[in-house]
């Protein structure tokens, strides 16, 4: 989708203003709400492509204001409506009013290390040999989906170079949306700042994007 | 002239006002929690156990330590260079946001910067929780089109025949930038050699420490 989270070649934002020794939290809310959001992932209900269109869909002046977390918070609220976890009546009333369904895995403290460094691997064999090889030309499409891609707006369309094909995953525009994994190999396309940019941009930049084969279209 | 710190406190005293159901995210989520702990959802001893590892033990000193020794033995380096996922795995850096790591190497050619415009994914395994400024709207939109401004904002200017390559991290790579090794540091061990990579330097906003001003 065209979303406020699309953001690559977008004007207005201000400085960049790097905090010198950063904490990593900057409310205890924010711990919380980075255990809660990593435990919830863990009932098996959704991965993270759904996630990640949940919190595109957090509505555009809103995600322009919120904190990171704060984006992670409503897009969790939308995920545990949607799969019967919790209500939002629930959720403003601040306790249980029904019983959930039982998901596949509740985290436990004693799961956290070996849950957090087996992480979730989403490389998948494909049957079929790459389209693609290092040093192919390529173009990537141009389409504007209502539903989740990973084709940024400012890669849409453009000539490119395949530098590497970097394995086979998860495409993300269709398990975002309960299609199933539909695996596709990836490649990291590169692009100049001439053909992305136009007139004015910097010589001496380059670009990539890791693109999955269905983006691509030889030239 | 601009001062950034007012301007992000003026932007942080504004952002509660646009929806009243988050104009108080603590209670927000202690809200949150409570409903899934009553529902055994979620375990809240889980949570702490999660924060306590992105606090103490999963952080930049991890990427830092895989910088040094690719600094100092060529094998390791043309290993991570070949199978970055498997070369790290070897220093016991495994694991979530890791999964499929890829290592990129600064030259005096070319400076590689990583940014995640459409999210905010980072290579957690090496450095951690990502800081707040590489998850927000100014770097994620710029990074991509005027990096020299951005590496400006962060005190580092390249030669302008510098090539500058910025990776999206569109899809489920991960990526590490290897800083150049400074000079004056050919007798330093891979501990003294950890202390001069910067979080920022294995992003590609920053470049190592000098020997002098190791932290």
């Amino acid at each position: 989708m065209n979303g406020p989270h699309d953001l690559g070649g977008q004007m207005g934002f201000g400085p960049v203003a790097p905090e010198p020794d950063e904490p990593y939290f900057h409310a205890n809310w924010e711990k919380r709400a980075l255990g809660i959001t990593l435990s919830c992932g863990a009932f098996g209900a959704w991965m993270i492509d759904e996630s990640r269109h949940a919190r595109e869909n957090v509505p555009p002046g809103d995600y322009l204001k919120a904190s990171y977390y704060e984006i992670w918070i409503r897009a969790l609220e939308t995920l545990l409506e949607r799969h019967g976890f919790a209500t939002a009546q629930e959720i403003e009333a601040g306790h249980k009013l029904q019983e959930p369904p039982r998901p596949k895995r509740v985290l436990t403290a004693e799961m956290v290390p070996g849950v957090l460094a087996r992480g979730g691997p989403c490389d998948r064999p494909v049957a079929t040999a790459p389209r693609f090889a290092a040093g192919d030309r390529v173009r990537t499409r141009n389409f504007n989906p209502e539903t989740h891609t990973r084709l940024p707006r400012y890669a849409r369309g453009k000539s490119g170079v395949v530098e590497a094909v970097q394995g086979s995953f998860v495409f993300a525009d269709d398990n975002a949306h309960g299609r199933g994994e539909n695996p596709q190999w990836v490649y990291t396309v590169v692009f100049d700042a001439g053909e992305i940019w136009g007139e004015g941009a910097d010589p001496s930049l380059t670009v990539s994007i890791d693109a999955w084969d269905s983006y691509l279209e030889r030239v | 002239m601009h001062n950034h710190h007012q301007d992000h406190d003026h932007d942080h005293d504004h952002h509660h006002h646009h929806d009243n159901r988050y104009s108080d995210m603590q209670a927000r989520v202690r809200s949150l929690e409570t409903v899934l702990t009553e529902k055994g959802l979620i375990d809240p001893a889980a949570i702490d156990a999660i924060v306590e590892t992105y606090e103490t033990k999963v952080g930049p000193r991890n990427g830092a330590r895989v910088v040094a020794k690719a600094w100092s033995d060529p094998g390791f380096s043309d290993w991570l260079k070949q199978d970055a996922t498997a070369a790290i795995a070897s220093l016991g850096f495994t694991g979530r946001q890791g999964e499929h790591m890829r290592a990129v190497f600064n030259t005096p050619e070319t400076h590689n910067l990583v940014v995640c415009t459409l999210c905010s994914c980072y290579p957690w395994a090496v450095l951690g929780l990502p800081p707040v400024w590489y998850k927000a709207p100014a770097y994620r939109s710029r990074a991509v089109i005027d990096p020299r401004s951005v590496l400006a904002e962060f005190d580092v200017t390249l030669p302008e025949d510098t090539k500058i390559r910025v990776w999206d991290s569109t899809a489920e790579l991960r990526y590490l930038v290897v800083p150049m090794r400074p000079s004056g540091t050919e007798g330093l061990d891979e501990e003294k050699l950890a202390d001069l990579v910067t979080r920022d330097s294995m992003i590609g906003t920053g470049l190592a420490l000098a020997p002098e001003n190791a932290r």
